[in-house]
């Protein structure tokens, strides 16, 4: 197995304020990492600095072997391979769902239109949305929406998924479908870097758990490892909390 | 009024020349971004007469080969200076209003700022600004009157003229109906449009109408 993504020190601050103090992480193909940790520890940066969306202040990113942190590296073309869905969705609000989907395979990788939005309806039949194609975003749901944006990004056929939070502004009922979505890919074999406050789905759906905290990762191991026999002091307040909160 | 169409459609490209150039990202960029900001200032702090003496007069009269002697082209190369400056800050804050994420979103795709610009950015900021855009037509619109200082023969200029041979204001009357003839269904097309989009705003969040 191969590495998909190399992390080797990676530091970022904004200001002051240093969010990523050295991170190595190694995602081997078709694995999926859950990020946990609690707010403000530095999940959401290490995504968006993975996607090249932050320029990092220190450190090393290498995708499929490339390093993407060196300079002269084309951002977009490193962006065109990683996938990332947001916590508040980010869909075009000015086009339909089909031309959300359909408008990176179409500029990006210049197919054509009848070509682009045949892949985009098949993509979205999966999902169960086919029929939702010519609608806009604001007449979907918060789950909807989320499961337009899941397939926006893998219709760019990324080597990489990054998942920010992505249900943690949905209601309570609307969470299982998109679950459902990323458990279905994770089967497929995508390779997958989720940052999650559901530590349930992290637990089912993860090869490896990592714990963040204070912008390095403290701990990581299997799901039983992390959540049954955590060795940090850290981790295990975090997760006790967790607990305390009906949240696993 | 045909100074008045010219130069709008002028000015609508321009403009969004402007505001997209001092948005360039990078350091590469600072002269870019520099020379639109000293425009916008130059242009928003000079007054529109000032500026239609200067080159209607001026120009022609420094007798270059190749350059127009009309008053007509430098009356109107004048207010396209002077609205594109105003004109390109309206594309500016409405390309500012769309929410960076959005941006970041198109860019994770893989496109590039331009094409984040074109295809995301750019259509939702123009959806939002065309209420303040048409108000400075309505400006633009009215300010064509100026143009008849260099002797152009707008509608304001002939009613001095004929004035000045009737002893009578009618005709000064007749002209303010004819702009107004044009700038009240203008202003009515801006009001009837800020209301559609708050309706829009409005059911999309939910609310009652």
């Amino acid at each position: 197995m191969s590495a998909v993504l190399v992390l080797n020190g990676v530091r970022k601050s904004f200001g002051e304020l240093e969010v990523l103090r050295g991170i190595d992480l190694e995602l081997a193909e078709h694995e999926v990492v859950c990020l946990i940790g609690a707010s403000g520890s530095g999940k959401s940066t290490l995504l968006r600095c993975v996607n090249l969306l932050e320029p990092i202040d220190a450190g090393h990113i290498v995708v499929n072997g490339r390093e993407v942190t060196a300079n002269g590296v084309d951002a977009n073309s490193v962006r065109r391979g990683i996938g990332i869905v947001f916590q508040a969705f980010n869909l075009f609000p000015h086009m339909s769902v089909l031309a959300n989907v359909s408008l990176g395979p179409r500029k990006v990788l210049g197919l054509a239109r009848a070509q682009a939005e045949q892949e985009a309806t098949a993509l979205l039949e999966r999902i169960g949305l086919a029929d939702k194609r010519d609608e806009y975003p604001d007449r979907l749901s918060g789950g909807q929406q989320q499961r337009v944006a899941i397939v926006r990004a893998l219709a760019m056929k990324p080597d990489l998924m990054l998942l920010d939070e992505v249900t943690s502004a949905l209601d309570p009922e609307l969470v299982g479908e998109v679950l459902a979505v990323i458990r279905e890919l994770a089967e497929e074999g995508m390779t997958m870097l989720i940052a999650t406050h559901e530590m349930s789905f992290a637990r089912d759906v993860a090869n490896r758990v990592c714990f963040l905290d204070a912008g390095v990762i403290l701990e990581q191991g299997s799901p039983e490892q992390i959540f049954k026999a955590p060795q940090e002091p850290r981790t295990k307040q975090f997760l006790q909390r967790i607990v305390e909160a009906g949240r696993l | 009024m045909k100074i008045f169409c010219i130069a709008e459609a002028i000015i609508l490209v321009t403009a969004l020349g402007v505001a997209v150039l001092r948005g360039l990202p990078g350091p590469v960029f600072f002269p870019v971004r520099l020379f639109a900001v000293v425009y916008a200032d130059f242009f928003r702090g000079i007054p529109t007469i000032l500026l239609i003496y200067l080159l209607g007069f001026g120009i022609p009269a420094l007798q270059l080969s190749g350059v127009p002697t009309s008053e007509l082209f430098w009356g109107t190369v004048a207010l396209v200076l002077v609205y594109t400056a105003y004109v390109s800050e309206v594309y500016r804050a409405g390309i500012e209003s769309v929410h960076p994420s959005q941006n970041a979103a198109a860019r994770s795709l893989g496109l590039s700022h331009g094409q984040s610009l074109r295809y995301v950015v750019v259509p939702q900021a123009v959806r939002r600004v065309i209420p303040p855009l048409l108000n400075d037509f309505i400006g633009l619109q009215k300010d064509t009157a100026l143009v008849g200082v260099l002797g152009v023969i707008e509608a304001f200029r002939q009613t001095q003229i004929d004035q000045a041979a009737t002893f009578n204001f009618t005709p000064g009357i007749v002209a303010a109906v004819l702009f107004l003839l044009i700038t009240i269904p203008l202003t009515r097309l801006t009001d009837w449009l800020i209301g559609r989009d708050r309706r829009r705003l409005l059911a999309a969040a939910g609310a009652p109408v």
